[in-house]
């Protein structure tokens, strides 16, 4: 974590800042994708399986964590949505950070009229708030796993262009870059073999960062209704349905609305301590 | 000093009996006036000849305007705006003796050119009236004085005098007309005064009111726009809204059991929830196949998952209150043996998949999730797409007729005949059910036409052009010293011409 | 320096254009057709081509365009297809909710951020500072519309504070209307707050080890003054940043939150006129959120110099 100065270097206190959230957030992370995994095989129940007579029962009455208005089971809804949040978070940021960095790259090698139009671009999408795009994105596609994954990944591939940008043009300031210009190397090969291996650390953060972020997304836009279609089972969705329920059945708000929020701080831990590690200029910002 | 102070309890407590007493008299002597009253959709405009949504009508009909004809509480049409009426043997002209004495809230009067002006407005070459079609037989519109409208038809339509009672029908100013959009006049109990979007709409009574035999007793109305369920249970409860004439969570009636000041009431809509199938696509072509997934459905586990147990089942495209019902829900019940016998019969003996094209509305995404259960059960598997309601429905379903089947309400009473129109969505065709639905246009008698509907009803529940699953139900809650809401809902409204408080 | 601030004004000027064109191109590509939303499933073919006619649906896409960026130039935002009254009304009635909901949100996480964040440095590793660890990790994680659900249950139904959604609006007392929002302001509020806390911590910790603050320091000043006097102020640049950044954030929760707690703003009227295909309202909307982004962003950087001495004969706009 942040603020670790020297003074403290070495001390008990020191360890358990600087690892404990690594270790916390990998903890939570693991737990996560090993849930996700065994919902692909087994679950308590099946997750969509009705039972309209078992309807709204609290935990421990029938199932460990209880049912929904349907009759269904809540823990086996909540492990199948685990895997359908991490799934749509990893694809939407493979996507988004795959395309970023390499505009990014092409951006920091050739600059000029690129970057104006990249940099412009950029500011477009920033400028409208992302909820209302993906609103538009999921009244053009219609709501779905793929709706879902293009409207998070509109929203981070400027952001892991302006990274890479910036990370990039650092790297092309520097000595041994000269030596392989001087080397007659073009600057695809020269972002491939010098820039990129440089800045995967920044990269990396961010991508772990953006994780979280795309999980809060995915629970939000499925919380519209513009996410995974019914039946298969999604935290947004689950929220979204408690609304109703509210008085009647409240362990259907809170316990999806828990599994977003620990996936999303498992991956913030992940995030800072890899910061620590993987980015040093970066050591001690927010 | 004990003495002392018991005689101020003394005097505190006579203090406050009569407070009380002078409250409770008070308020006995003079019931409230005023009524906040609580809709689930905000209407798109206030005037309902120039745009369909039903939230229009519900804040507009019969209490800003009125026609020449209405609908009572039962569903029977009842003169209006015009006395007393008299059709030729034929059925091709409709004669209307019309009132004297009514004006318009701007002081327009109402005439026989009024109306004639307003009927043509709504059958004009650009008219942009959602019923249009009401009008399709209509061939001229005569004011033969004052007093007296003549309508001459081109072909005899039955319906008529029942369409002439419509939202859609309404008789409006000829001043007033173009800007009944925002700022409504009409001759009604109650004036507009206000709409703040998104939130409410506010009316006065009409103190010029032509009609002497009823007494308004309500001196302000307001609708308010409560979309949550969850936030309309509150109105309800803090007082902020006396009635809910469509509470729009089933779920939530349970928890108004036992309130000491707010009581429930169930009636019954026009609401029909069917399952419509493209008729002209594989494999719902196969009367087999839509007979067989029919009775795959238990109608009663859908009224339970998807609407709490509330709700009717239906065996045709027919409500209970409609008259000329015939109960058909006999005539393909749950059966999943039988289902499974004659899919194979079809030759699907291992089912099938097809998609469904669900809207948003919790009615009908619940309703196709337990359809899709009870269909898995006989080896049929529904894979549900959830379809943007009205604009991508509109397009995909209605328009585009590209879907396998979808599932939506249809709203509009008596509307059986949607079967046999071209085009409309199911793609069904039926030249004995066109047959009787042409009969019914040109029966002029109720008595007739009745034997008609039911024929119709019959047809439809054999054939299974669409999975007739239930009617939704009216859940009404309200304020117990309230009266004279309607229970049912022959037609999307909320009258309150009759509504008044009892203390 | 004025040169730059112009040439970044004409950058924005130019952003907020694009946006225009592509909300204009999306509206008009999206599938569903206004007039056969307006006239529903009775109506026929040529009913809905008179309607297509009265809302100028008919005419070519790009005298669309520029008969609506015109009028938005002049002040005039078009007329709402559902609600047939000027788009401008609307939004500004709209606005009435949405500004102090979100004016409410940010005040509220000042309020708890700051003290917290500068506190928390200041005795650094101490209680305060593990809670404020703590609190920016779990603040971050929640969702603003779960927090809302939660803040629903415990003040709305268990407690009974609070209602649990709706607006009376102003004209209902000033307070009530405040009530009204305070749930809605701290679900979005939360979140933000622990942003804030983490950014404000971080800064205040950079500037105390500056030169000038030692030099403060040893001038004897106490360590409460020199923090409160001199530290903090100079930290507030990142802070402020945050804020600005956050502002997006802040108005895309606040659609969310306006459709938890069922507040009439001008998110749900952009949620209400994306269904309803009230293509004009929506496009409007869209627009101003844009600018508003912008704008702020905008703020925020002119705002570093007035925060920041040492920027002011500097490269603020590099």
């Amino acid at each position: 974590m942040s603020g670790a100065g020297p003074a403290t270097r070495g001390t008990t206190g020191f360890r358990l800042r600087r690892h404990g959230p690594l270790a916390t957030g990998l903890t939570l992370i693991l737990l996560l994708a090993g849930v996700a995994l065994v919902s692909l095989v087994w679950t308590p129940f099946p997750p969509s399986k009705m039972q309209i007579m078992q309807k709204l029962k609290p935990p421990f009455e029938v199932g460990l964590l209880g049912t929904d208005q349907y009759g269904r089971d809540v823990l086996s809804m909540l492990m199948a949505g685990a895997w359908n949040s991490l799934s749509i978070a990893l694809f939407a940021v493979a996507l988004g950070a795959g395309i970023g960095v390499v505009i990014g790259l092409a951006v920091a090698a050739w600059r000029g009229v690129l970057e104006t139009v990249t940099m412009r671009g950029c500011d477009v999408i920033f400028a409208v708030p992302p909820i209302l795009s993906a609103m538009m994105l999921g009244a053009f596609i219609g709501p779905g796993r793929w709706t879902a994954i293009f409207a998070i990944a509109t929203f981070m591939v400027p952001v892991f262009t302006r990274i890479t940008v910036g990370a990039a043009r650092q790297i092309w300031t520097r000595d041994f870059i000269l030596a392989a210009r001087a080397a007659g190397k073009g600057p695809l090969l020269i972002s491939w073999q010098h820039v990129l291996p440089n800045i995967v650390g920044p990269i990396i953060v961010q991508v772990t960062i953006q994780l979280g972020l795309a999980i809060l997304t995915e629970a939000g836009l499925s919380f519209l209704g513009l996410g995974l279609p019914p039946p298969a089972p999604s935290w947004g969705r689950m929220l979204a349905e408690s609304q109703t329920f509210l008085r009647a059945a409240p362990w259907l708000a809170v316990l999806p609305g828990l599994a977003v929020a620990l996936s999303v701080l498992g991956f913030n831990l992940i995030g800072d301590g890899l910061r620590d590690r993987l980015d040093p200029r970066q050591r001690g910002r927010a | 000093m004990a003495r002392f102070v018991r005689s101020i309890s003394e005097v505190l407590v006579s203090a406050t009996a009569i407070l009380c007493l002078l409250l409770t008299t008070m308020a006995a002597a003079a019931p409230r006036t005023d009524l906040a009253i609580g809709m689930t959709i905000e209407p798109a405009g206030l005037d309902p000849t120039i745009a369909a949504p039903v939230a229009i009508g519900q804040v507009t009909w019969q209490n800003i305007f009125e026609g020449l004809v209405t609908i009572d509480r039962d569903g029977k049409i009842k003169p209006q705006l015009a006395s007393s009426w008299e059709i030729s043997p034929d059925g091709l002209t409709y004669r209307f003796s019309l009132r004297s004495g009514v004006t318009f809230h701007d002081g327009e009067a109402f005439t026989a050119s009024v109306a004639k002006a307003s009927i043509d407005r709504a059958r004009a070459a650009d008219s942009v009236n959602p019923q249009k079609r009401f009008f399709a037989s209509v061939d001229t519109v005569e004011a033969e004085d004052p007093q007296t409208l003549v309508i001459r038809l081109k072909q005899p339509a039955g319906s008529l005098l029942y369409w002439l009672a419509w939202p859609s029908s309404v008789i409006v100013g000829e001043k007033s007309a173009a800007n009944n959009k925002t700022t409504p006049v009409g001759t009604g109990p109650f004036v507009f005064v206000r709409w703040a979007k998104g939130d409410r709409v506010e009316l006065k009574r009409n103190p010029g009111y032509w009609n002497r035999e009823i007494s308004v007793k309500l001196e302000t109305v307001t609708f308010r726009f409560i979309g949550d369920p969850q936030a309309q249970s509150a109105a309800l409860v803090s007082g902020d809204v006396d009635a809910f004439p469509e509470f729009g969570a089933p779920e939530l009636m349970s928890s108004f059991d036992g309130d000491e000041r707010l009581m429930t009431v169930v009636g019954d809509t026009e609401l029909k929830v069917v399952a419509g199938m493209n008729n002209s696509r594989k494999p719902f072509d196969d009367k087999r196949v839509r007979q067989a997934l029919m009775m795959a459905l238990d109608r009663t586990t859908i009224i339970e998952g998807a609407w709490s147990g509330f709700g009717t089942p239906i065996g045709s495209h027919y409500t209970p209150n409609d008259r000329a019902y015939v109960d058909l829900t006999g005539v393909y019940p749950y059966d999943p043996e039988k289902a499974r016998a004659l899919l194979a019969e079809a030759g699907y003996p291992n089912g099938f998949s097809f998609t469904i094209k669900a809207p948003q509305m919790s009615y009908a995404a619940r309703t196709a999730e337990v359809m899709q259960a009870l269909l898995a059960e006989v080896g049929v598997t529904m894979i549900i797409e959830p379809t943007e309601f009205p604009a991508k429905w509109v397009q995909d379903v209605f328009t585009g007729r590209d879907y396998d089947m979808t599932i939506v309400a249809h709203a509009e009473p008596m509307d059986i005949d949607i079967y046999s129109r071209d085009p409309y969505y199911f793609n069904y065709r039926n030249p004995a059910f066109d047959t009787a639905i042409r009969q019914v246009e040109q029966t002029p008698d109720a008595a007739g036409q009745d034997k008609f509907y039911q024929e119709a009803q019959k047809i439809l529940a054999d054939d299974v052009p669409a999975l007739f699953l239930f009617v939704m139900p009216k859940l009404g809650v309200w304020d117990k010293r309230l009266k004279g809401l309607w229970e049912d809902e022959p037609i999307p409204s909320n009258v309150l011409a009759e509504v008044y408080w009892t203390e | 320096m004025i040169i730059l601030m112009i040439r970044r004004l004409v950058g924005l000027l130019l952003t907020l254009l694009a946006v225009s064109a592509l909300i204009f191109l999306v509206m008009a590509l999206l599938p569903g057709d206004p007039a056969a939303i307006m006239l529903g499933t009775s109506a026929s073919a040529d009913t809905l081509a008179a309607l297509r006619q009265q809302l100028g649906l008919d005419q070519p896409l790009l005298l669309r365009y520029l008969q609506w960026l015109g009028g938005v130039l002049q002040g005039d935002l078009g007329r709402s297809h559902t609600y047939g009254v000027p788009v401008a009304g609307l939004i500004t009635e709209r606005l009435a909710v949405t500004l102090p909901l979100a004016a409410m949100a940010i005040l509220l996480s000042v309020l708890i951020a700051v003290p917290l964040g500068v506190t928390a440095a200041a005795k650094r590793n101490g209680l305060v500072d593990l809670a404020a660890t703590l609190f920016a990790q779990a603040g971050i994680a929640v969702p603003a519309f779960w927090m809302g659900l939660l803040l629903i249950l415990l003040f709305s139904m268990q407690l009974g504070w609070t209602p649990a959604g709706g607006f009376p609006g102003w004209h209902a007392g000033f307070f009530a209307a405040l009530h009204a929002l305070l749930l809605p302001a701290l679900a979005l509020a939360l979140p933000q707050a622990s942003v804030l806390t983490r950014v404000t911590r971080t800064a205040v910790l950079d500037v105390l080890d500056e030169d000038f603050l030692r030099a403060a320091r040893a001038k004897g000043l106490s360590r409460r003054a020199a923090l409160w006097r001199h530290a903090v102020p100079n930290a507030m640049v990142p802070v402020v940043t945050m804020l600005g950044l956050q502002f997006t954030f802040l108005v895309a929760g606040a659609v969310l939150i306006e459709n938890v707690f069922n507040l009439p703003g001008l998110g749900r009227l952009a949620y209400q006129a994306l269904s309803q295909r009230d293509i004009i309202v929506m496009q409007d909307v869209v627009l101003f959120f844009a600018a508003l982004v912008i704008v702020v962003n905008f703020s925020v950087d002119l705002s570093y110099l007035w925060l920041d001495p040492r920027l002011r004969s500097g490269k603020a706009f590099s």
